[in-house]
């Protein structure tokens, strides 16, 4: 599992007619593959979770109509001529669309020592990709909105055509680092190439939105700012790779901040604590995305059942290969207390 | 010779023009004011923030992501608890993300009691500081040091802080203190890199021709030598406690004072043949005594050296309350003072097993 997904669209579908809207058939199909890859990967995690083959999962199975394209169409690379991503724990679907590697997700799962996003020392879905500026994860919620404003305004000062892009729930906004976001960015003649996204899933673990709002939309908060702001439906790929592209283009022409809200599902609950069972009652993007493929006639249900099949047999063995691999030995928990060099300056 | 602040200044002109610095921000850092301390007057790479202390921490971390050299200030320490899960972050990055992502980045903020700053401009921030792994932590007492030590902080690869003791900022370095390069005239100085009163949008200083100097992180100096009381102590409290021995030794106590310099990584060689030489410990520092620095460094010299001792060492700091007072006299009984310091070394002195 080392290449990216294969591309299908020519054996698949002889046209290019638009699939679904204004989308391509060919960008349709991409978008198809990786949101399913997601979410098996997802399913697969939350059975090894439940299997014991991990402490905790967490994810973002009900995201991907929104992740997915982002992670296609970020400037992905290393430095400041490329996107900065400041992503959150549910980020599975960019971090595949990007090229990732699904068996490493299940590593970080398992913690082994070949997890290379952490070494094994962190859980599920915190990611960290200094080749694709995919700065790490964390588990406190919204301190990435503060991080961001530095990458930003690295990229700035030194006039690139990179931006960057911030990502987290519509709980996290009540905390301090939202506002800072949205300051920082905001000043006038000094404002910052920064894609801020809020996926609004409308809950903050137990607690519903209207418990912890009381704006009616969190995109309206950009406005005071004098922000371009957007509030999608981010359970269309559609809806969300044009708001995406959008969003993108202006903020890495313009170099000002964009605030873009996307109303996404949580289809398997918060994380592991609550049970990771799939939720009946909200709409899951890619049963919507696959009915419309089928109508529209550029995917037969044959052909996505063979497709699911075949990607959770794929990720059946990988996690069965993960298994045999070795945890991290003891001693390691004293690697990489201290850096003796300056990697991020390009030392190496 | 230079005071501290002015040190600081003069290490944060080698820092931007010789060693990459790139951004040197927080609250009023930038022109027209250069740092309520003027500890950032003059400089080529400063600007104002928000006042936010969250985003200070936040951009600093960002900035070192981005391959910048960042040297952030949160303009009192007082104002850094409501950034210490950020710090946290900056702490654990490197070894969260398995070597992924190093985090080149100098915090530096003023600490401690002494210029009557009430409830919100007294705090230590030492024992927060070194609950926070992942930092490396200096402390300088003297502008040399304060000069070395915040040049060896921004070549670091890792997060630094850098606490100013705010007491001390102002006062003059002591001979064999230098900075190595500065006019040993004051006045001259002054007029070269002190900012002038009023307008000052047309004034550029002049840097003296200074050198590099680094004081190496992780180890200690020995401020006064001496034969029968090890004093471990730090900042503000190591002028004060030199102060104590040299009246001591009129009567014939004769108390070693170990500046620390680094709280974390701390020179621990320095500390054990200090103790072996005096048996005798005392710890000064001005943070509040429950959960206290000291505490730490006794709990270790009462491990490794328990059969070497002849006292049972011996903690002086702050007293355990919610603020310092301002008047003169709450102030001073709420942390270490010459006269305690000197009672506390007489004791240990003349204690026997």
């Amino acid at each position: 599992m080392t290449t990216a997904p294969p591309d299908r669209s020519a054996e698949r579908s002889p046209t290019t007619a638009a699939a679904s809207g204004g989308l391509s058939t060919e960008t349709a199909l991409r978008l198809h593959d990786l949101m399913l890859r997601s979410r098996v990967l997802e399913e697969r995690l939350i059975t090894m979770y439940k299997q014991g083959d991990g402490y905790f999962w967490i994810g973002g199975p009900g995201e991907e109509a929104f992740n997915v394209p982002l992670g296609l169409l970020v400037d992905k690379g290393q430095g400041l001529d490329h996107d900065y991503l400041h992503l959150h724990y549910r980020s599975s679907g960019t971090l595949l669309a990007m090229g990732a590697d699904p068996i490493d997700s299940l590593r970080q799962m398992k913690n082994t020592a070949s997890d290379p996003y952490s070494k094994g020392r962190n859980f599920a879905g915190h990611y960290s990709v200094r080749k694709w500026n995919v700065a790490p994860v964390s588990s406190p919620i919204e301190v990435q909105y503060s991080i961001a404003i530095g990458t930003a305004q690295a990229q700035t000062k030194k006039g690139t055509k990179g931006i960057t892009i911030v990502q987290g729930g519509d709980a996290g906004t009540a905390e301090g680092d939202f506002a800072t976001c949205l300051v920082w960015s905001s000043r006038k003649g000094r404002e910052l190439p920064i894609l801020i996204i809020v996926t609004n899933n409308k809950f903050g673990i137990s607690t519903p939105y209207e418990g912890q709002h009381g704006e009616s939309r969190i995109a309206d908060r950009g406005k005071a700012f004098g922000m371009q702001t957007a509030t999608i439906d981010g359970n269309d790929p559609e809806t969300s790779f044009h708001a995406l592209k959008k969003a993108i283009d202006y903020v890495r022409t313009e170099r000002k901040p964009y605030l873009l809200e996307a109303m996404v599902s949580r289809l398997h609950g918060h994380s592991s604590a609550s049970g990771a069972n799939f939720v009946k009652d909200e709409v899951d993007c890619l049963t919507r995305f696959e009915q419309r493929l089928e109508e529209k006639k550029v995917l037969s249900r044959a052909q996505m059942d063979e497709m699911r099949a075949k990607y959770t047999q794929e990720f059946l063995t990988a996690s069965q290969k993960v298994r045999e691999e070795p945890q991290p030995k003891a001693e390691t928990i004293w690697d990489h207390v201290f850096a003796d060099k300056n990697y991020v300056g390009g030392e190496n | 010779m230079a005071t501290m602040v002015q040190a600081i200044r003069m290490a944060l002109h080698v820092g931007e023009s010789k060693l990459g610095v790139t951004d040197i921000f927080g609250e009023d850092v930038g022109p027209p004011l250069g740092g309520v301390f003027t500890a950032t007057q003059g400089l080529e790479t400063t600007w104002n923030t928000p006042l936010d202390e969250r985003g200070i921490v936040g951009m600093a971390i960002g900035l070192a992501l981005a391959g910048r050299k960042p040297v952030a200030e949160i303009q009192f320490c007082d104002y850094a608890f409501n950034t210490v899960d950020l710090l946290k972050i900056a702490g654990n990055t490197y070894w969260s993300s398995g070597g992924d992502w190093n985090v080149p980045l100098v915090m530096m903020t003023p600490v401690g009691a002494g210029i009557r700053g009430s409830i919100y401009h007294s705090h230590s921030f030492d024992a927060q500081a070194t609950r926070i792994p992942g930092w490396k932590i200096v402390m300088p007492s003297n502008p040399r040091d304060a000069y070395g030590l915040l040049l060896s902080a921004i070549k670091d690869p890792n997060p630094v802080m850098f606490l100013k003791p705010k007491a001390l900022l102002r006062a003059k370095g002591k001979p064999g203190e230098e900075i190595p390069g500065e006019p040993g005239d004051d006045k001259t100085l002054s007029k070269m890199i002190d900012a002038p009163l009023g307008d000052r949008t047309k004034w550029r200083p002049e840097w003296p021709k200074l050198e590099e100097l680094y004081i190496p992180i992780g180890k200690a100096r020995i401020a006064r030598p001496g034969t029968q009381v090890t004093v471990l102590t730090y900042g503000r409290n190591v002028p004060m406690c030199v102060a104590a021995a040299e009246e001591l030794a009129a009567d014939n106590i004769d108390a070693e004072i170990v500046d620390l310099r680094s709280l974390h990584p701390y020179d621990w060689d320095a500390i054990k043949q200090s103790v072996m030489k005096t048996n005798r410990v005392l710890c000064v520092n001005e943070d509040t005594e429950i959960t206290n620095f000291g505490e730490h460094l006794i709990r270790r010299i009462v491990e490794e050296l328990f059969y070497e001792l002849h006292a049972p060492p011996k903690l002086l700091a702050g007293a355990h309350l919610p603020g310092i007072g301002l008047a003169d006299a709450l102030e001073h009984a709420s942390v270490p003072q010459k006269d305690g310091i000197k009672r506390a070394i007489a004791e240990l002195a003349k204690h026997e097993p």
